[in-house]
């Protein structure tokens, strides 16, 4: 076992442990959006869960380190707060805030991460980036809503894990970027009648289960 | 958004050709680009059945190839019309207001950039120097090139070659007739 020193608190973990994840069963909130237990690889792609290592030079993203030794950490220096705000001001720069028609409402992530951070949830100085459609239909049970979407890859990876092919991808490149599925398949089309684990892993209100009849692109409350 | 056009007959034959060749290659991952290639350079387009037969060939998703196809410029998803339309944004043509011209044929076509109109006559793509940078800005309308480009020759750019389909329509008719 492998002792951690986190905030002060102590505490062992196996060796290979995931700090995140380590922290996070320990109690100690680090914010996250990308962060996915079983992935064999961290995604390491919000940018949200700096920590800072003593003997390290720069805040690390917590999910991409591995406890190997000994550790002592901080999760709320200065520093680490800086780049979480960032980061999460550049996520909400490109993010359509409907908070009272979404979904997700009350049970989304960055909400929660905005309160814990003290950012508001529209930030000011950013420029706000137009991102395509309101909601896009092209998969045959599954609404994405490219503009709630913070491209973490939870659902791509979620899938991928699952059923080894991903019926959505990240499309485009660059700023351009969106999740987007791509042409049925009917034997993968069926699994995912089945399966809506991407829909469970989504931690906004990017991904909705189509309801019959479903007309409106938003719920009814 | 990209909009999905019903196949020619000259697709579909072509499309048909590379099903053929498909038994020849091994599926695995590591074909999936020369394969997009390969239809690019059949259909000058990846249209929505060929996505499907080269993912059902790999063993992949749609979604996954669609992915891997849209991450390179080399690739396009609707047919290059009849009289492809690029607008140079070359650093020069940059400054000297190319977005303006660009702009001004998506409105005029009514389509954006990397669409075809739905007769498949006009298609628009941005282009980086095409070399004449002291004609800034440039844009093209297939081969002919068009130097210190303003939003007022935009339109008569799209009425010279429509005039010139509708010559050559009525040229057939009279023969026809004869
Ligand atoms: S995804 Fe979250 S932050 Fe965005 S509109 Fe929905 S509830 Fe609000
Ligand atoms: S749809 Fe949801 S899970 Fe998928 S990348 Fe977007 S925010 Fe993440
Ligand atoms: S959870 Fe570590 S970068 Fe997203
Ligand atoms: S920048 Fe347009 S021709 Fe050189």
């Amino acid at each position: 076992m492998v002792e951690l020193i986190v905030d002060g608190h102590r505490m062992t973990v196996p060796p290979g442990q995931q700090l995140l994840a380590a922290c996070l069963a320990e109690g100690i909130y680090i914010p996250h959006l990308c962060h996915l237990e079983e992935a064999p690889r961290p995604a390491a792609a919000c940018r949200l869960c700096f920590v800072e290592i003593a003997g390290v030079p720069a805040p690390q993203p917590a999910c991409t380190i591995r406890v190997a030794s000994a550790l002592k950490v901080r999760t709320d220096t200065p520093a680490v707060r800086r780049l979480q705000r960032m980061a999460l001001r550049l996520l909400l720069s490109a993010h359509h805030i409907d908070c009272r028609r979404c979904h997700a409402n009350r049970a989304c992530a960055l909400q929660s991460i905005a309160r814990f951070l003290k950012v508001g949830l529209h930030p000011k100085p950013l420029m706000a980036i137009a991102r395509p459609d309101e909601v896009d239909r092209h998969h045959p049970f599954i609404d994405h809503y490219p503009r709630r979407c913070v491209l973490c890859g939870r659902c791509v990876r979620t899938c991928r894990n699952g059923n080894d092919h991903p019926q959505f991808s990240f499309t485009g490149r660059g700023i351009d970027t969106v999740v987007r599925h791509y042409a049925s398949n009917l034997a993968l089309d069926k699994r995912c009648s089945e399966c809506r684990r991407c829909v469970a892993a989504c931690p906004v209100g990017a991904l909705q289960w189509r309801r019959e009849g479903a007309g409106a692109s938003e719920s009814v409350d | 958004m990209l909009m999905e056009m019903g196949l020619d007959r000259e697709e579909i034959a072509a499309l048909a050709t590379i099903r053929s060749e498909l038994k020849e290659i091994p599926a695995q991952r590591r074909y999936l680009i020369p394969l997009l290639q390969r239809v690019q350079q059949a259909l000058s387009y990846l249209p929505q059945a060929a996505i499907q037969l080269v993912a059902q060939h790999l063993h992949l998703s749609p979604s996954e190839v669609y992915g891997v196809a849209t991450f390179y410029n080399q690739f396009r998803f609707t047919p290059p019309g009849r009289h492809p339309v690029r607008v140079c944004m070359g650093t020069a043509c940059h400054v000297k207001g190319g977005d303006i011209i660009l702009e001004h044929f998506e409105r005029k076509l009514e389509i954006k950039e990397g669409e075809t109109t739905p007769d498949r006559e006009f298609s628009i793509e941005r282009v980086a120097c095409v070399g004449c940078c002291a004609l800034a800005p440039v844009a093209l309308m297939g081969d002919a090139l068009h130097g210190h480009m303003m939003t007022g020759k935009v339109e008569g750019l799209i009425l010279r070659v429509q005039i010139e389909k509708e010559k050559a329509r009525r040229e057939m008719g009279d023969r026809d007739e004869r």
